[in-house]
């Protein structure tokens, strides 16, 4: 009983952090139309440039909480940047787009490597959350049921955000059709710094919060970026819904197949996402067929 | 002579290798109507994609009110005071009603237009049905809904210009009244709109000048009342109708 609550709780604080990496994921993917290969990156690092701070490699040490936001903005102007200096230049062609952001993953582990070596970071839990939260006679620790509680804040404000504000109702009309976007007079160019910007901070942010459950390490990148492919496959690209949904449900697969079928780990999971390929290639909620 | 509100001149576009525009010029008035008229694949749209930035002319120049436009980016385009009723309508259809209208909301730049700028209230106004679905899912709407949206879009950015283009495709004749009722009162108001149909009957009743293509061409420049007298064969050029 003990085993499966446990695994539970795992499943969902996994599928909160692929939520935050993912969600950006969707909206660059629905709105741009681009698979951004630099998200794995992103979320790494996010990763190693707040570990940089909590673990004081740089000669002092920073509040977990604060080096969080120093790397999430960080990392969203590096995104901004990118996307300005080099996505901008390459308006419809999508597959030099992707090439550049395949090229861009693999010169950021580089460097990832040059700056922080090869030896795995391990980030402290943050102050006050490392303790057990008891239920009877289980023991949840207490900054997986952290992560949950934060993933679900950022989905609410990302809700708010998209549903709510005109801002938000820009991007869905570039999701839908962003050529009528632009003649009614709406700045996609803008909306794509923006968005791109607003994903990556997403999925640095979720590098660093889940420092201190994954570790920080060379080839997280590469771990990540596939699970986030599979998110926005089975949930459907440029909805936030999707991302939510397919999120928990790759946090479920995810850890109930490493714990059960260890080596099938991966047909487990990319078994769905084939089939929803085959079977509704627009996702869950999704509108395009990508 | 006023300067025209729109004027195409000596336009060439393609459309990778097929040229679907050779040399078409023509001009709108200001507070004018134009119905432009010709046969599926005569280059009607595409004129209106021209005109909007949608597709960069290979040769020629477009002007808004005297100013060349041409290889502008659409939204520059929008931001010069033209609107585009689209042909399909291309509504969002995941956004609401008021969705639809807030993102095309545009204060006019100083001295783009005269009247004073359309907003959600005065859309409503013209046409009520909206307002009574305004928080409701564009996609649900009926064909004539989202005819009707489509063209409270375009006036939120309070246009000098408004190019429709087949507004009255789909729709039931009951509607297409409506909508055409719409367009007249618009004119009215002093927008110089363009009026691209198939249908010429709908056209010759509102339009004060017409232009016929043809295969790409300007074929016949004219008004209806011209038209009517000298009893050009328009069948030439738009097929039995």
């Amino acid at each position: 009983m003990n085993f499966w609550l446990v695994l539970t709780v795992n499943s969902v604080t996994f599928g909160g952090l692929l939520f935050l990496l993912s969600a950006g994921f969707s909206l660059i993917f629905g709105l741009m139309r681009i698979p951004n290969l630099t998200h794995g990156s992103l979320f790494m690092l996010g990763a190693y440039v707040g570990a940089t701070f909590v673990v004081g490699l740089l000669g002092f040490k920073l509040n977990f909480w604060l080096a969080a936001i120093l790397a999430t903005l960080a990392v969203a102007a590096l995104g901004a940047l990118a996307e300005r200096l080099l996505l901008r230049r390459l308006p419809g062609d999508q597959l030099a787009q992707v090439l550049v952001t395949l090229g861009l993953s693999f010169m950021a582990a580089d460097f990832c490597l040059m700056m922080w070596g090869g030896d795995p970071l391990n980030v402290a839990t943050p102050d006050g959350l490392g303790g057990f939260v008891r239920f009877g006679t289980i023991a949840f620790p207490m900054y997986r049921l952290a992560i949950i509680v934060i993933a679900a804040l950022v989905a609410i404000a990302l809700w708010l955000l998209l549903d709510r504000t005109r801002l938000g109702a820009m991007i869905r009309a570039g999701v839908d059709d962003p050529d009528m976007a632009r003649v009614v007079g709406i700045r996609v160019s803008q909306l794509f710094t923006i968005v791109f910007a607003l994903g990556a901070g997403l999925a640095a942010f979720a590098g660093i919060i889940g420092g201190p459950i994954l570790s920080v390490y060379p080839g997280l990148d590469q771990d990540m970026l596939p699970l986030a492919l599979v998110v926005v496959i089975l949930g459907g690209s440029g909805s936030l819904l999707g991302s939510f949904v397919g999120s928990i449900i790759v946090g479920f697969i995810y850890n109930f197949g490493q714990a059960l079928l260890p080596e099938l780990a991966y047909f487990v999971l990319f078994m769905p996402m084939l089939l929803v390929l085959l079977l509704r290639p627009q996702g869950l909620f999704g509108r395009h067929v990508p | 002579m006023a300067i025209s509100a729109l004027s195409l001149e000596h336009i060439d576009a393609f459309y990778g290798d097929s040229h679907v525009l050779a040399d078409v010029s023509f001009e709108l008035g200001e507070a004018r109507m134009l119905g432009l008229l010709g046969r599926n694949g005569a280059g009607k749209s595409t004129c209106m994609n021209v005109t909007m930035g949608l597709l960069p002319p290979r040769r020629g120049e477009v002007r808004v009110f005297g100013v060349p436009v041409t290889g502008l980016s659409p939204e520059m385009i929008a931001a010069r005071g033209v609107a585009l009723v689209p042909q399909g309508r291309r509504i969002f259809k995941s956004l609401t009603v008021r969705e639809n209208l807030i993102v095309a909301a545009r204060k006019p730049e100083a001295g783009v237009s005269r009247h004073a700028p359309w907003t959600e209230d005065t859309v409503f106004g013209i046409f009520p049905r909206l307002k009574e679905r305004s928080s409701q899912i564009a996609a649900h709407l009926s064909g004539g809904e989202q005819q009707m949206l489509a063209i409270g879009r375009a006036l939120m950015g309070s246009p000098r210009v408004l190019l429709m283009d087949e507004p009255s495709e789909g729709l039931a004749p009951q509607i297409v009244a409506e909508v055409m009722a719409t367009i007249r009162k618009l004119k009215e108001s002093g927008l110089s709109i363009v009026l691209v149909e198939q249908n010429p009957k709908l056209v010759f009743d509102v339009a004060d000048d017409i232009v016929i293509l043809n295969t790409g061409r300007v074929a016949v420049v004219s008004t209806p009342a011209a038209l009517d007298k000298d009893g050009v064969d328009l069948r030439q050029h738009l097929g039995v109708f």
